[in-house]
């Protein structure tokens, strides 16, 4: 068996939950025992598992739910105690989970409990003769590797955000069974005392709704020169935002970061100076309608989302936009 | 308060990296190294940590001897003494073995906090801060960007995703996994370098039979998916088409 671990907060379900059922199914695929579970954790989660269950997701057997007051809010100790007896006792081949920030929390803690492997951050997963390997990026996306996990099952399993299809999960015409699992929680014994997640105060840039935005990262190398990327965005009538080192060493303020930690952005134009393309920047602003990336690295993973792509020196190339905008 | 915090030696962001032949590792020869990014502000926030409360900052680093180089850099940055396991399988080890080197160094020492990066720029596991705190047996809390102590007890502020943060309060002794951002980092003096010289580096094997529990069975350049309209020429030629393909083609100006 497969289990699925899914992922909600306050009772709604995380979309990556999803990907990771796609991901699953793709791994029943082809192998002898196809069944799949998927466990959710919390204290009032029975619209999220209904809507888990619904979809009658095919070779999932069960939809496992674990309702406890002390699970209300996310702690560590909750979710690996939880977790621990779960994997105890339906002794699944492979736990598979999203690569949320969640899981980077717990997935660590009950793999060493468990003394389990862990591959964290899977793109792909490749099946030969029996053998399932799993690529992830290393080396900041600058290589791939295959992966092997080693050592007794259950081995588990991160998958990155937006690497299989939430909605390419093969539904069933009947939903699949939801059921109860009491486990004993000792409240006292988790040593994490949570408070309720929050925003920051209203953001005075929202760069969800920009048309266009140029965005500047590492490459420009100074707070100094940031008015090289201010003059194209004044002449492209952009927004301008930035990869986070650049809001991390304080050259713009926080709200305009892009990507993971930072605003999700869906522009026409989206023009990416001097950023390297991490996932956690391309996740933020893949949904840009025509993506142009400058940089002086050919094998800079940007331009593997890129639909224009100069190789060059931005400090070359951008004042020569500049110029050609402006030319009356 | 007693501070560890671990830094892991990273090749060099602007370094591509080769696979060797037999494409299970890369080849470094030619590389630079440097400090892992979040692991500097690790060790900036260790630094504050000891300024407000007291008490001494300790660099913990696993890999093979040029991890030195890290270890000078953090203790002329002003940290007070250094352990570092010297291994040369360290520096393409798993998550889970680097943990337990770590952790067979650092049991003994009975730190109040430890403080780790969220993430290495090289292998990229997000894992080994985790496994250390189980290792260790004490409460963790990952992606960190503020730290408050009150007498025993540690409340941070967690990064969740979109903008979004949490404050999680747990007892001491425990364990920090620190994201980029956190801090404003500050550089090595003259004096701190000097200064660096005297300060001491323990240096200790790894234990014997740690296990891998990942192998890398290919590593390889990423195979290019999309199709790129590559612009060449001169800079002005370049940008003089971009802005026109932007006009014409793609119409998004
Ligand atoms: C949990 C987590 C959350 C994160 N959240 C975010 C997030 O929300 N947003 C985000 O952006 N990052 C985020 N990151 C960081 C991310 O992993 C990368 O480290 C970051 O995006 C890199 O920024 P960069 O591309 O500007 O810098 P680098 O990776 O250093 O790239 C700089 C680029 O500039 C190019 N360059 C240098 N000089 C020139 C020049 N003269 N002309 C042209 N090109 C040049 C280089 O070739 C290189 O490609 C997160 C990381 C983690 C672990
Ligand atoms: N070899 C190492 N020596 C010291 N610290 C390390 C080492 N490897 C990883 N770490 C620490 O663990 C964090 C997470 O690394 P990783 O699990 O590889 O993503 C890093 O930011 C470091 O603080």
């Amino acid at each position: 068996m497969i289990l699925v671990v899914a992922e909600q907060r306050d009772g709604i379900l995380n979309r990556a939950t999803w990907e990771t059922v796609a991901a699953a199914q793709q791994l029943a695929d082809g192998s002898a025992d196809r069944s799949i579970a998927i466990a959710i954790l919390g204290s009032n989660t029975a619209t999220a598992a209904k809507e888990l269950a619904a979809a009658g997701a095919k070779d999932v057997q069960a939809v496992i739910v674990v309702d406890h007051a002390a699970l209300e809010l996310y702690t560590p100790d909750g979710y690996v105690a939880v977790l621990e007896s779960l994997v105890a006792d339906l002794k699944p081949s492979r736990v598979l989970l999203p690569h949320t920030y969640q899981t980077r929390d717990f997935a660590p803690m009950l793999a060493a409990r468990l003394g389990r492997a862990l591959v964290t951050d899977v793109m792909r997963m490749k099946t030969a003769g029996g053998d399932t390997v799993f690529v992830r990026p290393m080396f900041q996306g600058k290589l791939t590797a295959d992966v092997s996990p080693q050592g007794p099952t259950p081995h588990l399993v991160t998958f990155q955000i937006g690497a299989f299809r939430g909605d390419q999960v093969t539904k069933g015409a009947s939903p699949t069974p939801v059921r109860a699992m009491t486990v004993t929680l000792d409240a006292a014994a988790i040593r994490e005392k949570p408070e309720p997640p929050f925003r920051e105060a209203r953001q005075a840039v929202d760069l969800s709704q920009a048309e266009r935005i140029v965005a500047v990262g590492r490459g420009i190398k100074g707070q100094e020169h940031l008015p090289v990327a201010e003059k194209l965005a004044a002449a492209l009538d952009a927004e301008l935002a930035a990869s986070r080192p650049i809001c991390d060493a304080g050259w713009l303020p926080m709200e305009r970061q892009v990507g993971s930690s930072g605003q999700t952005v869906a522009p026409k134009l989206y023009l990416a100076l001097g950023i390297s393309g991490a996932i956690q920047h391309l996740v933020g602003m893949k949904g840009a309608r025509t993506i142009v990336a400058i940089n002086k690295d050919p094998d800079a993973p940007m331009f593997e989302v890129a639909d224009y792509g100069i190789v060059g020196d931005l400090f070359e190339i951008v004042p020569a936009m500049v110029s050609e905008l402006t030319k009356t | 308060m007693k501070i560890a915090v671990c830094i892991k030696q990273v090749p060099a962001r602007d370094w591509q990296p080769r696979p060797n032949d037999s494409k299970t590792w890369i080849v470094d020869r030619d590389a630079g190294f440097e400090m892992n990014e979040p692991d500097a502000y690790a060790l900036e926030e260790a630094l504050r940590l000891k300024e407000k409360h007291g008490g001494e900052v300790v660099v913990c680093s696993a890999g093979p001897a040029r991890v030195a180089q890290v270890i000078r850099e953090a203790l002329a940055r002003g940290a007070d003494r250094a352990i570092h396991v010297e291994d040369d399988g360290l520096a393409s080890a798993d998550a889970f073995v680097v943990a337990d080197a770590l952790a067979s160094v650092m049991k003994d020492e009975n730190f109040d906090v430890v403080l780790t990066g969220l993430q290495s720029d090289d292998q990229g596991f997000g894992q080994t801060g985790v496994v250390l705190a189980e290792r260790l047996g004490r409460p963790h809390a990952t992606i960190v960007m503020e730290v408050q102590v009150v007498e025993r007890t540690l409340r941070v502020k967690r990064e969740l995703e979109g903008g979004w943060f949490q404050w999680v309060a747990m007892p001491l002794p425990a364990v920090l996994t620190i994201q980029s951002g956190i801090n404003q980092l500050r550089y090595a003096t003259l004096k701190g370098i000097m200064a660096a010289k005297k300060k001491e580096i323990r240096k200790a094997p790894a234990p014997a039979g740690l296990m891998m529990r990942q192998k890398i069975v290919s590593l390889s350049v990423p195979e290019k998916t999309k199709k790129t309209r590559i612009i060449t020429g001169s800079p002005a030629e370049a940008a003089k088409e971009l802005v026109r393909l932007l006009r014409e083609d793609a119409r998004v100006i």
